[in-house]
């Protein structure tokens, strides 16, 4: 079996896509594209995808990976321009390359983060961001599938950059993953006056393989 | 996003902040697999297309998706889609100020024109209003304005649109795929010549072609105990009856081609192809086999190509063959056949949704099944005794059932699923008890072929609702209390039996909503304040049991009608005679008023009418009334080869280049 690791991108009004309808759309467009896939054995095979890390619904992201198993080998690149002619606008491929030994989510251990918060300042975005990173752990809620989870939002935060309007984040992969929102809910905990007026506008700009030390983050294939 | 140079402005801008703040946001934002956009100056005439549900229910309707592709394939019409939004988004929509919006440009509701309703049910019809009062557009059509839309209603409910006459501009009856077209037409016309007489000169341009109908052009009399006196035009140039639309020559008309793939969960994921329209088995229940016929078929050459270009512009791998009783398609035996073969060893599974009871529907579905698990069929008997389905002229003995279950049951099934009514005219508890002593018998023979005890039957009941245009418009319905205390009795009877109580699931409604559903199918134009009223008071989505309330229904019925001398009760559980004026009798479905009587009271006989394909013609009337005639085969022809449009990907493997292969 062949295994091809896909980078692909949420666009525009895609990024409302969730997890769940991405994978039925991907499916479809692996058919439509005529990609030969291997399936899982038993009494309902499903083509063998494997999604390591998938963005939130509403977040945007211009590095989503996931791998597909092949039945026969195929050209990565028409692979790449096939699958992306087949999915809806806004769900973009960005390259296809084939997959390198080892799990794909031991190459994704951290990503950078664009959050767009229209209407404040850097001067208020900068005062928010000094004083959570100021502290050791910053305490946060989530409404989780199994109900309400509390976890912190500070371990997982390697730097912070303001901008005018916008927060770039680098974040380490942890278990509970933490996510932005997570640390703007962590930000409005250490300054109560940080109050975003519209919902904030989450951009996975770059994943992979993540260096604590520099904040770097090498792609996977790269 | 690309933005709209000319045209209304898109409220995507002002919708896309509240998108993070509802469930499911993904409906709201379009951008399907095969939608459509067109530049708004680049057309003449702009239709607003909705079934006024859920986008979950809503999308995959196969009417909205059949003239959303006729209208779009004329450079000079544009067709746009909304659904129904859900409280929560209706609530931001109304604090924010953003109306009602289309998904595929999102384009304001109230710039188009015509906003065009597709009714598959009359539950339907508190969204319409939401939809319309969130455009910005007045409820009531007399309080309209010359720049809004015409608000036009098709589908089955649209066969009796009295009940939301005060709502609608006009009102189509059957098949849309031609009218539509010629809507456009005469909107076209009289927008080129400019809009000479307004919005009442175009009206009654579309009045005057006698296939479409304008409320406001009838005026209804009451006589003082209630009944309807007369309905009749209030000026010249408009038909007294409506026809219905029957399009003949399905084969030229292969829609859809490429149905909408959506990105978000929809309640069906297929492709379905309509493999004849209409139906002449003559079940009196059934408002849609009365009000479609005659028959026609679509050929099997039509059919196998639709498959192969639907999944290929879909990557859809479900495709359903539909039709109000498939396996009556006169060549339905090749067509499974051929697809089962040409589908072999791929994923594409295909399905038959309507199945009669015959055991020649085990032999198609086996077909169907190839390679795939056999867990479940489904068989409609209706009726739980043969006195009951004489009355319902559903032709099906006991032994007809029990042969169908055993060649299901040997064929390794092991799940039968029944469809049945309760409270169908002259129906006793007895009937109802009988379904219990039905599905034990199929549970007993079950494990008598198959040898297993883990077989399963479930049967399933709906609430029976007397509907215009068939046999039972007459009808008393049943209250809901005599339904529930019948499905209650039932249910004890099952559950209580040692044997085989275990084997059978029992699925039921409790018989409220088809109170309501009955209120508005045969209803006047005076139920449209119930409705209105229920709606200001939060009725919406009164498909969805969560969301429906029958208490509520009621008491606005109760409100609305006091003083009139009638009531919830007179528009149901009241039995017509039949010399009065019902509110359709000016829509014409092709039927004739003599014949849906006498075959009312040879419902009431027990006498069985045959159906008209296989024997001499019954004079329902729908033929020399449209001219038309049944269209069924067989002809004989076959299914075309397989030929791949698609480019191979892999280098390796020659097999993998069918696609399917």
């Amino acid at each position: 079996m062949q295994w091809l690791r896909v980078k692909y991108a949420k666009r525009g009004r895609a990024r409302f896509t969730s997890h769940r309808d991405f994978g039925r759309a991907f499916e479809r467009a692996l058919r439509r594209a005529s990609v030969p896939m291997a399936y899982t054995s038993g009494f309902s095979p499903h083509p063998r995808i494997s999604y390591p890390n998938a963005s939130p619904t509403g977040a945007a992201s211009e590095a989503e990976y996931l791998e597909i198993g092949l039945a026969a080998p195929c050209d990565p690149g028409r692979v790449r321009d096939a699958l992306d002619a087949a999915l809806p606008p806004g769900l973009d491929v960005v390259e296809v390359a084939v997959a390198r030994p080892g799990a794909l989510a031991e190459q994704l251990t951290g990503s950078r983060w664009r959050v767009d918060l229209k209407g404040l300042s850097a001067a208020t975005l900068q005062s928010a961001r000094d004083a959570f990173l100021a502290l050791d752990s910053v305490l946060v809620q989530r409404m989780t599938k199994n109900g309400m989870r509390e976890f912190d939002a500070r371990a997982a935060v390697v730097a912070v950059d303001v901008e005018e309007g916008r927060l770039i984040m680098i974040l380490a992969h942890q278990v509970p993953l933490v996510r932005p929102d997570d640390v703007l809910a962590g930000l409005q905990v250490a300054s109560p006056k940080f109050a975003p007026i519209d919902p904030p506008v989450l951009t996975r700009l770059a994943q992979g393989r993540l260096d604590l030390g520099s904040g770097l983050i090498t792609e996977p294939g790269h | 996003m690309t933005t709209i140079a000319t045209g209304p402005a898109s409220v995507f801008p002002r919708l896309e902040p509240l998108l993070a703040r509802v469930s499911k946001p993904i409906q709201y934002v379009g951008g399907e697999l095969n939608s459509v956009t067109k530049e708004w100056e680049s057309v003449e005439v702009r239709w607003c297309l909705s079934y006024p549900d859920a986008y979950e229910v809503g999308l995959p309707n196969q009417g909205i998706a059949i003239l959303y592709e006729i209208l779009n394939e004329q450079d000079w019409i544009l067709a746009e889609r909304t659904y129904a939004v859900w409280g929560d988004m209706e609530a931001l929509m109304r604090q924010h100020g953003v109306p009602q919006f289309t998904l595929d440009s999102h384009r304001p509701v109230g710039e188009f024109d015509v906003f065009g309703l597709s009714f598959a049910t009359e539950l339907g019809y508190t969204n319409m209003l939401t939809e319309l009062d969130l455009a910005g557009i007045p409820i009531h059509a007399a309080d309209r304005r010359e720049h809004d839309p015409i608000v036009l209603a098709g589908g089955h409910a649209a066969f009796n649109p009295e009940p939301i006459a005060d709502f609608l501009d006009a009102a189509v009856l059957g098949d849309g795929e031609q009218i539509a077209l010629t809507i456009s037409e005469v909107i076209r016309e009289w927008k080129a010549e400019g809009r000479p007489g307004g919005r009442d000169g175009l009206l009654l341009r579309l009045a005057a072609g006698g296939g479409v109908y304008v409320p406001k052009f009838y005026d209804v009399d009451y006589l003082p105990d209630g009944r309807i006196h007369r309905v009749a035009p209030n000026r010249s140039g408009v038909p007294f009856r409506v026809a219905k639309h029957t399009l003949m020559d399905l084969d030229n008309w292969p829609y859809p081609k490429k149905p909408l793939v959506p990105l978000a969960e929809t309640v069906h994921e297929r492709y379905a192809v309509e493999i004849f329209r209409g139906c002449t088995r003559g079940c009196r229940f059934c408002q849609a086999g009365m009000i479609t016929r005659p028959v026609r078929e679509r050929s099997i050459d039509v059919i196998g190509a639709m498959v192969q270009r639907g999944i290929e512009a879909t990557g859809l791998e479900e495709v359903g063959l539909l039709s109000l009783s498939s396996s009556d398609h006169s060549e339905i035996g090749e067509i499974t056949r051929q697809l089962a073969d040409r589908y072999e060893g791929s994923n594409v599974s295909l399905s038959l949704p309507s199945t009669r009871v015959d055991a020649f529907n085990v032999d198609l579905a086996n077909e169907l099944s190839r390679n795939g698990r056999r867990s479940g069929l489904t068989f409609a008997p209706e009726g739980g005794t043969e006195r009951m389905r004489k009355v319902i002229n559903k032709m099906v003995t006991e032994d007809d059932l029990i042969r169908t279950i055993t060649a299901a049951y040997s064929h390794g099934w092991r799940q039968v699923k029944l469809y049945f009514m309760c409270g169908l005219p002259t129906e006793t508890d007895e009937d109802v008890l009988a379904i219990g002593k039905l599905a034990k018998r199929v549970i007993a023979t079950g494990r008598e072929v198959s040898g297993r005890r883990d077989i399963r039957c479930t049967v399933s009941i709906g609430g029976f609702v007397p509907k215009p245009h068939t046999p039972f418009q007459w009808a008393a319905q049943c209250d809901h209390e005599t339904v529930d205390d019948r499905l209650i009795k039932l249910r004890d009877a099952i559950r209580g039996d040692r044997e085989y109580g275990r084997a059978i699931g029992f699925r039921y409604h409790d018989g409220k909503p088809s109170i309501i559903e009955g209120l508005l199918s045969r209803g006047d134009r005076r139920v449209a304040a119930i409705i209105e009223t229920a709606w200001r008071e939060g009725a919406r989505f009164d498909g969805w049991s969560e969301h429906f309330s029958y208490e509520r229904w009621a008491a606005c019925a109760e409100r609305c009608l006091e003083g009139s001398g009638i009531d919830l009760d007179w528009y149901t559980t009241r039995e017509r005679e039949y010399a009065e004026v019902l509110p359709w009798d000016h829509l014409d479905a092709g039927l004739d008023r003599e014949w849906l009587w006498e075959d009312w009271q040879d419902a009431l006989d027990e006498v069985e009418v045959d159906d008209c394909r296989w024997t001499p013609c019954f004079d329902c009337g729908v033929c020399p009334q449209l001219d038309t005639t049944i269209q069924i085969g067989p002809t004989g022809r076959k299914l075309l080869p397989l030929v791949s449009s698609s480019h191979a990907l892999s280098h390796a493997d020659k097999s993998a280049r069918t696609g399917w292969g």
